[in-house]
């Protein structure tokens, strides 16, 4: 019998779409309180989202960017049979997570440092909508987080796959599927960005 | 369609071929018939806890005021055996145990789309359940908060809440991997010859279901994650002192746990609508309205979740929407039960156990769901809202309609499984015992609810003692139902006769295997020619 063997591209990548699916609904919580919250004090949404700063921000979206067009280039780079070069956009791709994953540390530190967190005495001298909104920001990023971590974790995996020829120029959907997860990720943020850095204009 | 092969003694199937030895064959093995088998008795575990939790309740209402527990220990209990049934139970029950073993075999499949997810899918399972039972030993003791996990309440006990919470997250998780493969599988494993409209009726209601389980899962899987967050880090978006609001908390609960509810239910469904056309000896009657009333369930249940807040404050516009909506879902679910009614009329009926089961889960689960109109229509409701009514209803809706499903569901596959037959007039027996408890015991909750007691106290006013007690000796004879039905069919399926092919005379893909099934079920790739309900070209007619 045979049926151990086959793979089913279409299915694993409709698998994976599904899942997918599962993550944004799973953001989608978060994004319905977030929509609900502002309804009530957009005021104190825009009040509290100039506190944020548009650099960093901004900057981990080109990062991330950045990272998906290595994860895109390097999945046709595999398919081309160029597995050097697939190596190290992967590499590339896990640098980016790592530079935003630190400008992320140095975002919330400064945060931290003006006593602005959950449950700080600071924040609780705050107004009611500035409390929900930065309470949202560090649950939103920091589940954002997670999964710039995750992510990361998966193209390192996917990487020693690489390396030792499990995934090759015949056989590559799990990179191709390793690749949605972190497109997912760097989508994600895409939504972020505007909703907590940009909302006061 | 393969020849049918009698089963042998000597012939194990998938028994005689594991991959490890002793346990490990088990908790490290792909098969879905193994993890079908894994799933099954660790859910029929929980359930035989849950019960015995159920018991203790109605113990302690036996008479007014403290009668083996106090209010504490009875907060806990109630929890437990909530979140037990719940969690453990009634949701993985038959999309987990039976639809892995069942599902692929009926649309001739060798296995699922992804079988390391499935079995990562019950490691989940068992990590979550496990947690589950820790938090009620550790921490700051067991659960208090009813396994709604309402806010504030829930933000502020000192009980292991957070403990459980990553437990249902865990659980939500291990849900949602077990329909995203369920959904994979059906839409590319169809053996050569299974069209859409030729898979049978259960199959279709898994697949409704998966979909449930992707999209609505998750939503309690960011609830219960914000909760943990509250209490941890002191988030507070649920926090009126800071801004939040818990109603929030309460529409995204059940955004999920309305829809779950169909998680529950629609596989039942689809166990009914499989079982009464083989027992009828007669093909399903309106086979596509069936199916498209399953999709519809799944769709008009997730548009429903707020008609459990009539009275949580929320505006009498989205009232009056959500109650109109909640009567719009009775509409498919009406309609499968005069489908079932249609399919056995001028059926040659025979009564065997699956059948008696399939046919108390349509009165059953037709009493619940018509007290449920009264819960659904807003005025009606904040009368009852609350009350032992309400408690009765969703014990005929979930034991009366899932319970009863999964009991059928255990006599009419199990066997298949194994190899071997239970003795048939005990499970009979069993099934009436079972019934006259059933109804004792939760007619006696609607009656007492009607008259004003509330659900979740340990305590009552002396005027509801008569009610309680009748309540009481009911459950008493539904363990002795219970007891009896279990035994019949452990000592069936362990020890019991060697089964004749095809028993039951199904028509169905799963029925043309040899039993207990080899491990890849087929020998070579079946090419089906039939409908599942096509009796006669089966030549069972």
């Amino acid at each position: 019998m045979s049926g151990h063997v086959h793979k089913d591209y279409t299915g694993a990548k409709f698998g994976m779409w599904l899942f997918l699916f599962t993550e944004i609904l799973l953001f989608g919580g978060l994004f319905i309180l977030y929509s609900v919250y502002l309804s009530r004090y957009p005021q104190e949404f825009i009040s509290a989202g100039k506190e944020l700063n548009v650099w960093f921000g901004g900057g981990n979206t080109l990062v991330l960017l950045t990272s998906s067009l290595f994860v895109a280039v390097s999945i046709t780079a595999l398919r081309r049979g160029a597995k050097r070069l697939c190596l190290g956009l992967l590499g590339g791709t896990i640098v980016c997570a790592v530079i935003f994953m630190v400008n992320k540390y140095f975002e919330w530190s400064a945060k931290i440092d003006h006593g602005i967190y959950p449950g700080s005495a600071h924040l609780k001298e705050m107004l009611p909508g500035e409390m929900v909104f930065f309470n949202i920001y560090y649950l939103t990023t920091g589940l954002h987080g997670i999964h710039v971590v995750i992510g990361a974790l998966i193209l390192a995996w996917t990487m020693a796959l690489v390396k030792s020829d499990k995934v090759n120029a015949n056989d590559w959907v799990i990179l191709e599927n390793a690749g949605l997860y972190w497109h997912l990720v760097d989508l994600i943020w895409i939504f972020i960005f505007p909703l907590y850095y940009l909302i006061l204009h | 369609m393969s020849e049918m092969t009698a089963p042998t003694t000597s012939d194990r199937g998938f028994f005689g071929e594991a991959k490890y030895p002793g346990i490990f064959g088990w908790i490290f093995s792909t098969d879905h018939k193994r993890i079908g088998l894994l799933y099954f008795w660790c859910i029929f575990f929980f359930f035989c806890v849950g019960a015995f939790l159920g018991l203790l309740i109605r113990l302690e209402l036996f008479a007014p005021g403290e009668t083996i527990m106090g209010a504490q220990t009875y907060n806990a209990v109630f929890t437990l055996h909530g979140v037990i049934m719940i969690f453990l139970f009634i949701i993985p029950g038959i999309p987990a145990a039976f639809g892995n073993l069942i599902l692929p075999i009926q649309i001739g499949a060798r296995d699922v789309a992804f079988p390391k997810l499935n079995l990562f899918s019950w490691w989940l399972y068992i990590t979550g359940a496990i947690l589950a039972v820790t938090s009620l030993f550790t921490g700051g003791g067991p659960p208090d908060t009813g396994w709604t996990f309402y806010v504030p309440f829930s933000a502020q006990t000192s009980t292991n809440v957070s403990l459980a919470a990553i437990a249902v997250f865990i659980l939500g998780f291990s849900s949602i991997l077990t329909g995203l493969n369920f959904v994979t599988t059906v839409h590319r494993l169809r053996a050569e010859g299974m069209g859409w409209f030729r898979l049978p009726l259960f199959t279709w209601a898994l697949y409704s279901t998966a979909w449930v389980q992707i999209l609505a899962t998750p939503v309690i899987g960011i609830t219960v994650a914000l909760l943990f967050a509250e209490r941890v880090i002191g988030t507070g978006l649920f926090d009126p002192t800071q801004g939040g609001d818990p109603i929030m908390f309460q529409h995204l609960f059940w955004i999920y746990s309305h829809p779950a509810v169909y998680i529950m239910v629609l596989p039942g469904m689809g166990v009914v609508s499989d079982i009464i056309p083989v027992f009828s000896r007669k093909p399903a009657f309106g086979y596509k309205a069936i199916l498209i009333s399953s999709l519809a369930i799944a769709f008009a249940g997730s548009l429903v979740w707020a008609h459990h807040m009539f009275t949580s404050g929320i505006s009498d516009l989205a009232v009056m929407v959500f109650s109109f909506l909640t009567f719009i879902v009775a509409i498919p679910s009406a309609i499968k039960v005069f489908n079932w009614l249609a399919t056995m009329y001028q059926g040659s009926i025979l009564l065997d156990p699956p059948m008696l089961f399939a046919l108390s889960f349509i009165l059953l689960f037709t009493i619940g769901g018509l007290t449920g109109l009264v819960l659904g229509s807003a005025a009606t409701d904040v009368h009852v809202h609350d009350t032992y009514f309400v408690v009765g209803h969703f014990h005929f809706v979930m034991f009366g309609g899932t319970g009863m499903a999964f009991f059928a569901a255990m006599h009419y596959w199990l066997p298949m499984i194994y190899g071997r037959m239970y003795d048939k007039t005990v499970a009979t027996v069993a099934w009436g015992v079972m019934m006259i408890g059933f109804l004792i015991l939760y007619i006696s909750m609607k009656v007492v609810g009607m008259q004003g007691m509330p659900r979740r106290y340990y305590d009552y006013v002396p005027e509801f003692t008569g009610l309680n007690q009748l309540a009481t000796v009911g459950s008493w004879i539904l363990a002795v139902g219970l007891v009896l039905l279990f035994a019949n069919i452990i000592r069936g399926l362990f020890w019991g006769d060697p089964l004749e092919a095809n028993p039951w005379g199904s028509a169905s893909l799963e029925w043309q295997v040899s039993s207990p099934p080899p491990t890849e079920n087929f020998d070579e790739d079946p090419v089906v020619t039939h409908g599942p309900y096509d009796f006669k070209q089966a030549g069972i007619l």
